[in-house]
């Protein structure tokens, strides 16, 4: 955890967004991570896509568990508040703080020791209830924290810093997620911070369990020779099966591409995502084919990234509990209280 | 042996069915109960089941008492043995000069009876089968047929009866008219063939006034909607599932947009205990008021958010409905056994405030009450009920509120406060009461925003391992816990008629075993001032009532002496002047069995002049 506050002057020159914030408002403290951690990248890119998106920084409520990944939240938006929770519990913190505000935007950050480990049943479930939240895992196959032992993520056959070779099966959390529903799946790199950034703000803008597994090396304990998830294996291995090039939020989308190579994925909330196709087969939209598809490249050793699937008719838990529009943690005594006349009829029905 | 006389009483003797659970027999059980409580006699029902769904023994026992003793008794008077598997203890456990009802529809052997007994046979498969043909009509009619039988036996008004019948199936004309009918066929068949009525006999009176008649789960679920909690997470565990269950059907009946139809509560059934109680902190953190229902074993789990809770400074209620342990232990059965687990719940030093509502209408109360003291003081609050409250109905004095009341939402800094210039700082104590201010998220946009975490940090929420300032923060922790002191539930004190250096402390459920005890041993001669603990951390009048008395009792359901224990280590009073009174067989305590041990242990005390004894 740090505790170096970042000077606050600025270059005037500095773009603004459309709220007029530049990307120095959406910065946190100083990282104390590792230089070259795969995380500050993933920070880096939060950054952007909030700015992008021109978020005004405090609407933002950003959750984490334990562990390195779980510390990123104090480096990204000073202006938000920031919840470093219980290892492995962020779903559950995340999900009670969405129900009780229901109109901020909620930031899960999370670890793969984190998620997939000690909070695996609390990543699914949270899933499963489609609760509305940009869930992200910074997934570096370790536990950086307690110095490199391996975690669910660690592929077989995949050797530690030590030389120990790992003999246990991977968990997959994009599989996981695609099966347990989650209406918006993607995977990404932490080193290609350009598929990364608009991945993140589509997560942002899509109302549901928005999940995204992003590769993001560690520096320390993870990056040698026998790794699966070290920068060099990343890079060779990286199968991006589209690219999303723009969120246009509610404008008609402007830019010029060749036919059939864009699809043009319009939300319910009418946000649209126009998506540059690499691989011309791939269908967003197709959750059991996307399950096929990464089934069969992970048995090939390559790793699917992307925008692996969206359902842009999906819905979150405040509509399946049918919950009024106003946040339940604004409502008054006069809204929740049946008050004493009621309390007469429910005595005497008690006689 | 002298020939026993057979038991006359009216409107005091305990009544005990045996049965079969999944059999339909609790709603006829009930409906007796209601039935006196319709004479205008108290009663006090109890279920005592097994962790089961269908098959095996449970019983129900109802206490008729003009005197109001609301505690469980011990004895019964009358069983009424349904179930052949639990037959040989059924009969066994009946008082002498007690009766004995059953199906005499097969013969059994006289072997099976007692000679100090009166027995009653009523054919009740034969009078059941002649009348119905199907055969769940004729298991749920055969319950109805008894509690006419018993309406004859112990002289009710069946007028009563009916008029319940009537409440029951209000606009369900078929089902209403054939349980009036099956309630006649038993009544009637009792009046022509046996002496009606035996020594037992209930007996119009008027001491239920104005009294309801509530379980305590639904009532500190009722808490819950009137104390504005919106947000509940949960795990189904007995005894406390039918606090969230409750809590939902009040939901769905009072917090309705009428306008909309839309929810103004949210309620999710959680993975675990763990995802429950994160929920509940994640909610809370956000400015809802939240709450889960739990016992012993959830408590377990929740362990490591409930230390989050108090260092983090989040609030949360934790509705605790306790039932025996360690482990699994009797889950069906009741306890005050998770005392010293909730008050010093999780690693590191920590400190919960716990309240102990002694019955339905102060579990409503207390229930209301926690998400004020939670918010007030930022922290968890445990509500402790158990099972003998939670899942059995208790005569108790009508709900109150207050429409002036308004929810006490604590120190919260708002925007405006921010903008005039407040130093905010989220751990600092600027009232000297050791609770800070906190800000909600999303509250202002440069402003009072903070980073929550368990990890140590220093006012202004910066994150430190510096020890002077971790120390800062956990002596400010102590000053708050002075402070809930006086905020929390006042013990109720009552004394003795007359002058005396005796008393006794106890809490929660033991509360109406404790006052019909207490006449019980002004009987003997002892005379005992009394004292009800209703919360922890304990107000200064508990030390002052001990340092009042040579020998304080501490009666307590747990076998190790746990609220003892916490006055002792809490109070720094010698262990001596403390003498424990446990009650822990999962049973509910009876003032039989309190009566019994502190008469006991005065009579030892009452040490005899030598010069008396030797003349």
């Amino acid at each position: 955890m740090t505790y170096i506050a970042k000077p606050k002057f600025s270059h005037p020159g500095l773009p603004r967004n459309e709220l007029g914030f530049t990307h120095r408002d959406y910065e946190g403290k100083i990282s104390t991570l590792c230089a070259g951690c795969g995380h500050d990248s993933i920070t880096a890119s939060i950054i952007e896509a909030c700015f992008e998106l021109s978020i005004e920084p405090h609407r933002v409520a950003k959750i984490s568990g334990i562990g390195c990944s779980s510390k990123t939240p104090d480096y990204f938006l000073g202006n938000s508040h920031g919840f470093n929770s219980v290892h492995g519990r962020m779903p559950s913190v995340l999900t009670g703080a969405n129900l009780a505000n229901r109109d901020l935007i909620y930031l899960g950050v999370s670890g793969d020791g984190d998620s997939a480990s000690i909070g695996f049943g609390q990543f699914a479930h949270s899933i499963r209830r489609g609760v509305n939240m940009t869930y992200i895992v910074e997934n570096n196959g370790v536990y950086g924290l307690t110095k490199g032992q391996f975690s669910a993520t660690a592929d077989r056959g995949s050797k530690s810093k030590k030389g120990v070779t790992n003999t246990d099966n991977a968990i997959d959390l994009v599989a996981i997620a695609l099966q347990l529903g989650a209406t918006f799946v993607a995977r990404s790199f932490s080193g290609d911070k350009s598929q990364l950034v608009p991945l993140i703000a589509a997560a942002i803008e899509h109302k549901g369990a928005a999940f995204i597994d992003v590769i993001s090396p560690c520096i320390a304990f993870n990056n040698h020779s026998g790794s699966t998830k070290s920068f060099d294996y990343v890079r060779e291995h990286n199968d991006a099966v589209n690219r999303l090039d723009v969120i246009t939020g509610r404008d008609p989308i402007t830019v010029d591409y060749a036919p059939g190579t864009v699809q043009v994925v319009e939300q319910h909330d009418g946000t649209r995502l126009a998506l540059r196709k690499i691989d011309a087969d791939y269908d967003v939209h197709d959750r059991l084919a996307a399950m096929t598809f990464l089934q069969k490249h992970a048995a090939k050793g390559q790793i699917v990234t992307g925008l692996l699937h969206i359902d842009p008719e999906a819905n979150d838990l405040h509509d399946r509990l049918d919950t009024v529009a106003t946040p339940l943690n604004r409502l008054d005594e006069a809204a929740l209280c049946p008050g004493s006349a009621a309390l007469d009829k429910i005595n005497a029905s008690l006689r | 042996m002298p020939v026993q006389s057979p038991i006359s009483s009216v409107n005091d003797f305990v009544v005990r069915f045996a049965n079969v659970n999944g059999s339909g027999s609790a709603s006829a059980n009930e409906l007796f109960a209601r039935s006196i409580l319709r004479h205008g006699v108290p009663v006090s029902p109890r279920n005592i089941f097994p962790s089961n769904i269908q098959g095996l023994p449970t019983w129900y026992e109802v206490r008729v008492t003009e005197e109001g003793h609301l505690g469980a008794r011990g004895g019964v008077d009358m069983m009424v043995a349904m179930n052949p598997q639990t037959w040989d203890k059924d009969v066994a456990s009946i008082e002498p000069g007690g009766y004995l009802f059953y199906d005499s529809t097969k013969p059994m052997p006289s072997s099976k009876f007692r000679a100090d007994i009166t027995v009653i046979g009523v054919p009740l498969t034969a009078i059941t089968n002649s009348t119905y043909t199907d055969p769940r009509q004729r298991q749920l009619f055969k319950n109805i047929i008894y509690l006419g039988a018993l309406c004859a036996l112990l002289d009710m008004d069946p007028k009563l009866v009916e008029q319940l019948i009537a409440e029951q199936y209000k606009g369900k004309e078929k089902l209403l008219s054939s349980n009036v009918h099956a309630l006649h066929l038993g009544r009637d068949w009792a009046l022509q063939n046996l002496k009606c009525p035996i020594g037992l006999r209930v007996k119009k009176s008027d001491k239920v006034g104005d009294r309801i008649f509530i379980e305590g789960n639904s009532a500190a679920a009722l808490g819950a909607v009137y104390g504005g909690a919106t947000v509940c997470a949960w795990y189904p565990i007995t005894p406390s599932s039918s606090v969230a269950e409750a809590f939902t059907s009040h939901c769905k009946k009072y917090r309705h947009d009428p306008a909309t139809g839309k929810a103004k509560y949210a309620i999710v059934q959680g993975e675990d205990e763990l995802a429950s109680i994160g929920i509940v902190i994640g909610a809370a953190w956000n400015g809802a008021r939240a709450f889960t229902a739990t016992s012993g074993p959830g408590v377990s789990l929740m362990t490591e958010f409930i230390g989050l809770s108090y260092f983090a400074e989040i609030p949360a209620v934790i509705m605790n409905i306790q039932r025996a342990g360690p482990s699994t232990g009797m889950p069906t059965r009741t306890q005050q056994c998770d005392i010293i687990a909730c008050a010093y719940a999780s690693h590191g030093d920590t400190k919960h405030i716990l309240l102990f509502p002694e019955d339905p209408a102060e579990a409503f109360e207390f229930a209301a009450q926690s998400f004020d003291l939670a918010e007030r003081l930022q922290t968890m609050i445990f509500v402790m009920l158990d099972l003998d409250i939670g899942m059995n109905h208790r005569l108790c004095r009508p709900l109150k509120w207050d429409d002036a009341r308004q929810y006490d939402r604590g120190k919260v800094m708002t925007a405006e406060m921010l903008d005039d210039g407040r130093d905010f700082g989220r751990y600092l104590d600027v009232d000297g009461d050791g609770i800070p201010y906190r800000t909600y998220p999303g509250t202002h946009p440069t402003k009072g925003s903070f980073f929550t975490r368990g990890t140590s940090r220093d006012r202004y929420a910066r994150y430190s391992e510096e020890g002077a300032v971790y120390a800062d923060n956990m002596q400010r922790l102590v000053r708050k816990f002075e402070t809930a002191q006086d905020m929390v539930p006042r013990p109720l004190q009552a004394n003795a008629a007359k002058p005396t250096k005796y008393g006794v402390i106890y809490f929660g459920s033991t509360s109406p075993a404790m006052d019909e005890a207490i006449g019980l041993l002004e009987a003997r001669g002892h005379q005992l001032d009394r004292l009800r603990i209703r919360a922890f951390p304990f107000h200064s009048s508990v030390a002052s009532f001990i340092a009042d008395h040579d020998f304080v009792y501490v009666v307590e359901q747990n076998r190790d002496a746990q609220l003892r224990s916490l006055i002792v280590n809490e109070n720094g009073i010698d262990p001596v002047r403390l003498i424990p009174i446990l009650h822990y067989d999962g049973t509910p305590i009876t003032a039989r069995f309190i009566a019994g041990a502190i008469g006991d242990h005065q009579d030892h005390l009452k040490v005899t002049p030598l010069r008396k004894a030797v003349s």
